[in-house]
């Protein structure tokens, strides 16, 4: 079984401190810190138990700036065979539509699977939209919102996932795409042999930054090195993709972002009440007289 | 160009989601800005009756398609459905409930005829735009928190036909007409496809939902600044005492202090009672965004310049957990 895993770098929108919001109200996304998105890691866990028991192969994807590379070595770490970072300038500005595009001919280039995974979404957008945009482009079915794969058979798979006031079970054929959402399962923590082993893998545009100024490495060289050494990460342009730069980045993105407003907090108009007996009396007596409480 | 406003009803076992009303009931003004029609797409089986409850909010005619194979949604047909009908009429603007039904669909139909699509947005508005200098009449804007809730943006979508958007359930006002209008029901074949079945249901359970935080009257909440699950117990207590439902933040959902089914916000539900009890709540736009319309607000938190006292009635300044049991004494008293 060959799975792919889409994975994706996000800013700790969790974690915003008053540093990264600039005075103009828009974010600073250079002070925030990068992290996995947790449900990615999830589908991760759920790609690697099945290489675990049914054998195969599990090769991580991530579309985003050099630095996304930080996360495609998170998945060395936990157990992926393979990465792939996708990245190009003109991918930049990007909204769900053209990154469904970008990726499903990513996926289509690496071919040959069984299963895609991804989280539910993201947690700087919280859309959801990638998943199911990237199955109808490969053409494939989708099961969104899963909890648990129940049993992988030859040519299906049944799964359980939550639907709106509980839950139900779909068995599908594969190819299938699936998201997970964060109680599918626990992922796995790194082992200490993979991440000796992984932590010098590289994209081609590190190794890049590696031979500048230094004209004894070739770039050629050094992939191969770090080909046969098996820490090198796949690095895929737009050329390499021979995608449609009318459909990538901006330009290929419907939707556009008309107003950003810093959220202004508004004045208090409250009545300050004492965190005492006393204010606690006022305020209740106010809610009765109102009729609220009583 | 067409001007068309459409609403994806959705329905479980029959029965239509209170959302799809309520975005009817807010797309019949969007239709109104744009002088087009509301539209009802109605997709399951034997859902004439349920079609005809679209002309009680305003659509004036429903677009059917009603056969046994779609009698439960399912992504593949569903999507197939629904992008044959947007290909072929080009409403200018599609609307659906951000449900798990909602956002299985829309991106798939979005992805397929290259629609714009923004997901749980908080308010949709006409207006003519200016933008990279052209001016475009009549756009919907789509206005949603983004970042974390940091910002509100306003995203549009200038140079595609089809506008789509989706909602929260509660977001937009339930508002049924006095007297339903006279609409046509527009029956559409489904012609049966392969690749339709290539996902079998094998089961489906559904409770009722037991958690009725739309329809209380009053609703006390709590957040990450509650402390502790043990902390937490005080909202049930505070929520018993005067007869209010419990509910919580995402902060304190992800804590595991509260159940997702009781989140209030932007990504949980919206709500409206008369009283509204905000425990340890910092009150990002997101909070705000799903209770700023309650009636009263009571506001305890610690931190003085908290974003909630912005938009609370009452507030005190204090640690939510001593506060609620000095509430609670004195209420007991005051019963006495």
């Amino acid at each position: 079984m060959h799975s792919i895993v889409l994975v994706k770098q996000v800013p700790d929108t969790a974690n915003i401190s008053g540093q990264v919001m600039k005075e103009d109200g828009t974010v600073n996304r250079a002070k925030l810190p990068a992290i996995f998105n947790h449900e990615d890691r999830v589908a991760l866990e759920l790609a690697l138990q099945i290489k675990d028991k049914l054998g195969g192969k599990v090769t991580a994807i991530t579309m985003g700036p050099p630095r996304a590379s930080d996360v495609l070595r998170e998945c060395l770490f936990m157990g992926a065979d393979e990465a792939v970072l996708i990245s190009d300038r003109k991918f930049a500005g990007a909204d769900t539509l053209a990154t469904s595009y970008v990726l499903s001919e990513a996926i289509k280039k690496i071919g040959d699977y069984d299963f895609v995974f991804a989280g539910r979404q993201a947690i700087d957008g919280d859309t959801a939209q990638v998943g199911p945009q990237t199955a109808e482009k490969l053409g494939i079915p989708q099961i969104t919102y899963t909890e648990e794969i129940l049993e992988i058979k030859e040519n299906s798979v049944k799964i359980k996932r939550k639907i709106d006031g509980g839950y139900e079970i779909l068995e599908s054929a594969l190819p299938v795409l699936i998201t997970v959402l964060k109680d599918a399962s626990f992922p796995r923590p790194y082992k200490a042999k993979r991440i000796m082993a992984y932590k010098n893998a590289r994209t081609l545009i590190e190794l890049e930054k590696l031979t500048e100024g230094n004209s004894l490495l070739y770039i050629d060289q050094l992939k191969e090195e770090y080909q046969s050494k098996k820490l090198y990460i796949q690095t895929l342009t737009m050329d390499d993709l021979k995608l449609d730069e009318a459909r990538c980045g901006v330009h290929g993105s419907p939707t556009k972002v008309h107003k950003i407003e810093s959220v202004v907090l508004a004045g208090g108009n409250h009545e300050m009440i004492a965190p005492d007996k006393a204010g606690m009396s006022i305020l209740i007596d106010k809610l009765m007289e109102d009729h609220i409480l009583g | 160009m067409n001007k068309d406003v459409w609403v994806f009803i959705e329905q479980r076992n029959g029965k239509p989601a209170d959302v799809s009303f309520e975005l009817l009931s807010k797309g019949r003004k969007l239709a109104e800005n744009l002088h087009g029609e509301l539209k009802a797409v109605v997709i399951g089986s034997n859902v004439k009756s349920l079609a005809e409850e679209t002309f009680r909010f305003g659509a004036s005619e429903a677009l059917v398609i009603d056969h046994p194979a779609l009698e439960h949604f399912r992504t593949i047909p569903y999507s197939r459905v629904l992008i044959e009908l947007v290909e072929s009429h080009k409403p200018r603007i599609v609307l659906f409930g951000a449900s798990v039904i909602g956002r299985d669909l829309a991106p798939r139909v979005a992805s397929h005829t290259k629609s714009g699509l923004t997901a749980d947005c908080t308010d949709l508005q006409i207006s003519t735009v200016k933008y990279l200098k052209k001016d475009y009449e009549d756009l919907l804007l789509q206005i949603r928190p983004a970042f974390g809730g940091n910002i509100i943006a306003t995203i549009i979508t200038p140079e595609v036909e089809v506008q789509m958007a989706t909602v929260r359930e509660g977001v937009m006002r339930l508002e049924p007409l006095p007297q339903a209008v006279k609409g046509k029901i527009t029956n559409i074949p489904y012609l049966q496809n392969e690749f339709d079945e290539v996902i079998k249901i094998i089961e489906q359970h559904r409770q009722e939902n037991k958690v009725n935080l739309k329809g209380a009257s009053i609703i006390v909440s709590g957040g990450y600044g509650m402390g502790s699950k043990a902390n937490f117990k005080l909202i049930h207590d505070l929520a018993s005492l005067i007869g209010g439902e419990v509910a919580g933040s995402r902060a304190a959902v992800d804590a595991g202090f509260v159940t997702a089914d009781r989140q209030v916000g932007q990504t949980g539900v919206t709500v409206r009672p008369k009283l509204y009890i905000a425990c340890g709540i910092s009150g990002a736009i997101q909070h705000r965004a799903g209770m700023k319309e309650s009636n009263k607000i009571i506001a305890i938190n610690t931190d003085p310049d908290a974003p909630i006292f912005g938009i609370a009635h009452y507030g005190v300044v204090g640690d939510a957990a001593q506060i609620i049991p000095m509430f609670i004494n004195v209420f007991k008293q005051k019963l006495r």
